[in-house]
């Protein structure tokens, strides 16, 4: 019986997959360390075969959302803006409204910028972006205890390429929802 | 294949695609491949003879170095100003030993006669090593070839991108994994022993400075605090970092962390955005963005708490990213010309401010060791590459990966 629910489970996740993609999902695919982590060379020796430890892999929780929030999970903004649009404000509303009602439920804020400029300074930016979402949430009566940021500044692009439609699109706060 | 040659408007170059070669693929990191796009307009004459009972290409590698450089052009003897002769010989101990000659071919003067031992193993870094005394005798100006770069590699597309963590040799060989990732890396700089590689991962989906040794791949978390941990800057001493957090409030200051003690130190205290901090080469003073003037401008603070920071850049309304020259006297950071973003240098004496780069989206500089050249990431084609200008802007190159994207570059210190 518990087979039978988790295949649901995993087809319903599916579906909600093709119609929403949720904004975060990872593979898991490398594990760290790898075994031969430790053959490092020395610095002048062209002959020793290297191999490198590799990390960031963590799964993660599902929190199933409900319909109105599927697939609305990313909020987007203008060049070197942290304002959130007033239609953004409503969705912020809605994902405040969904988390006073799941007290297990926290949020992660993902910051974003396009790639132009200083990757560093970007950092900044993309902190100020999840930071304005974490204050809206705020007023909407959200804890900030139960709200994480982190900025990927333009490392993480959901776009690649450099022109308008990607930068638009790589400007953004992702709400990672943990817990359940 | 032949790309991106570019004319320097500034001075009359003879600007010719003076050597091209692929590097070797050898495992599953990037290779990067070089070219330069403008050398100096009357490069000196030089011509590099094949070593005798050499059982590796020194004399190629030499060669390489010494036309990527622009500072020469490397040919045949009977147009040469200078030749190289050597020799190879393999010691009892395994060790191979090269004994070289620098002949000045119009006066008939030996300028160097001198000897280079290594393991086998390590002849490509005996042969930068050999390009470093040839160039210093010629130029008068030491170079950076027997020294090494780090540079994070991007493959795959969103969201499936893998981080790569890269140390290679000056001349893009040996690169070698030092550590991947599903999630970004960035930031690396090397600790002013050449051992040590700080950089940020998000491998845990947050923001951490790590230190890791090189040869050993032991590395160490030095700050996870909540929220922003980023740009990492080593102190002349090696004994501290300069580094960005935002302890979860959301605003980002400079501080500095006390690698063997732990002890914080907040430098910067303001609602703006403070970041990327550099040491000033007497570790005297910690220059930083900050966007508390509206865009972001470079300012100049003591490394102690309640510093009271000095602005430095005036020309546009973006200068950001500082790095201060190993002699002092230049800051490089990146500027906003119209839309583009270039590596400009700032003169710190008279404030004269000289763009380098000509690139749409030039970012990250970092000097060489000798301050002779400066590289950064760039964006050609849609292809993120590394490119390199000399600090007097006439030469400049271009590195590529062989697949994937390259990015953050930096370059290590002089080795012992």
């Amino acid at each position: 019986m518990r087979h039978i629910a988790a295949i649901l489970l995993i087809l319903g996740l599916l579906a909600a997959c093709k119609s929403a993609p949720p904004p975060a999902s990872e593979s898991a695919g490398e594990l760290a360390p790898r075994a031969d982590a430790s053959a490092i060379a020395q610095p002048d020796d062209s002959a020793g075969t290297v191999s490198a430890g590799e990390v960031g892999n963590d799964a993660e929780s599902t929190v199933v959302l409900p319909p109105e929030l599927q697939g609305r999970t990313v909020i987007y903004f203008a060049f070197d803006s942290d304002s959130i649009s007033a239609e953004d404000q409503e969705l912020v509303a809605a994902h405040a409204r969904f988390m006073s009602g799941k007290a297990g439920v926290r949020l992660r804020l993902e910051g974003h910028t396009d790639e132009r400029g200083s990757p560093e300074y970007n950092i900044g930016l993309g902190e100020r972006r999840a930071q304005a979402v974490r204050r809206a949430l705020g007023l909407q009566g959200v804890a900030d205890s139960r709200v994480a940021t982190v900025s990927y500044g333009e490392e993480r692009p959901a776009a690649s390429g450099d022109n308008e439609d990607a930068y638009s699109r790589n400007r953004r706060v992702e709400l990672v929802y943990l817990g359940g | 294949m032949i790309d991106s040659i570019r004319t320097w408007w500034r001075s009359p170059l003879r600007c010719a695609l003076l050597v091209f070669f692929v590097l070797g693929s050898r495992g599953a990191e990037a290779q990067l491949q070089v070219d330069i796009t403008s050398g100096v307009s009357v490069p000196i004459p030089l011509a590099i003879e094949d070593l005798a009972a050499d059982p590796q290409a020194s004399a190629e590698v030499i060669r390489q170095d010494l036309a990527r450089s622009g500072r020469f052009i490397v040919g045949l003897r009977t147009a040469a100003d200078y030749l190289v002769t050597g020799r190879a010989s393999a010691g009892v101990d395994g060790r191979t030993t090269i004994d070289f000659e620098l002949l000045n071919l119009l006066n008939g003067q030996r300028l160097l006669v001198e000897r280079v031992t290594s393991p086998p193993t390590a002849w490509r870094n005996a042969a930068h090593r050999i390009s470093d005394r040839i160039y210093q005798k010629i130029i008068g100006a030491r170079s950076a070839f027997a020294t090494r770069i780090a540079y994070v590699s991007v493959d795959g597309q969103p969201p499936s991108q893998r981080y790569q963590l890269i140390v290679a040799d000056a001349d893009g060989e040996n690169a070698r994994v030092v550590l991947q990732s599903r999630l970004p890396l960035m930031s690396p700089t090397w600790s002013p022993d050449g051992e040590s590689i700080a950089y940020v991962s998000f491998e845990t989906r947050a923001a951490a400075i790590y230190v890791q040794k090189v040869r050993t791949a032991e590395r160490r978390r030095v700050s996870g605090r909540p929220g922003v941990n980023n740009a990492p800057a080593w102190s002349p001493d090696g004994r501290k970092l300069a580094l960005t957090l935002s302890s979860g409030s959301g605003n980002l200051d400079v501080h500095v962390l006390e690698l063997d003690t732990g002890v914080l130190t907040r430098i910067t205290d303001h609602p703006a955005i403070d970041t990327e901090p550099v040491w000033s080469v007497d570790g005297s003073q910690i220059y930083f963005t900050s966007d508390r003037a509206g865009g972001p401008q470079v300012y100049r603070a003591e490394p102690i708490a309640g510093a009271r920071p000095q602005r430095i850049t005036f020309v546009g309304n973006y200068n950001a990213r500082p790095r201060v020259s190993p002699d002092g006297k230049q800051l490089a950071f990146v500027t906003r010309e119209g839309g583009a973003y270039r590596i400009a240098l700032q003169d710190l004496g008279n404030g004269v401010v000289r763009v380098l780069s000509k690139g749409p989206q030039d970012e990250s500089p970092a000097f060489s060791p000798d301050g002779g050249t400066l590289i950064y990431a760039a964006r050609e084609r849609g292809q993120r590459v590394l490119g390199t200008v000399s600090a007097d802007g006439l030469i400049l190159q271009r590195l590529k990966a062989d697949r994937g994207e390259v990015r953050e570059p930096a370059w290590g210190p002089f080795l012992p």
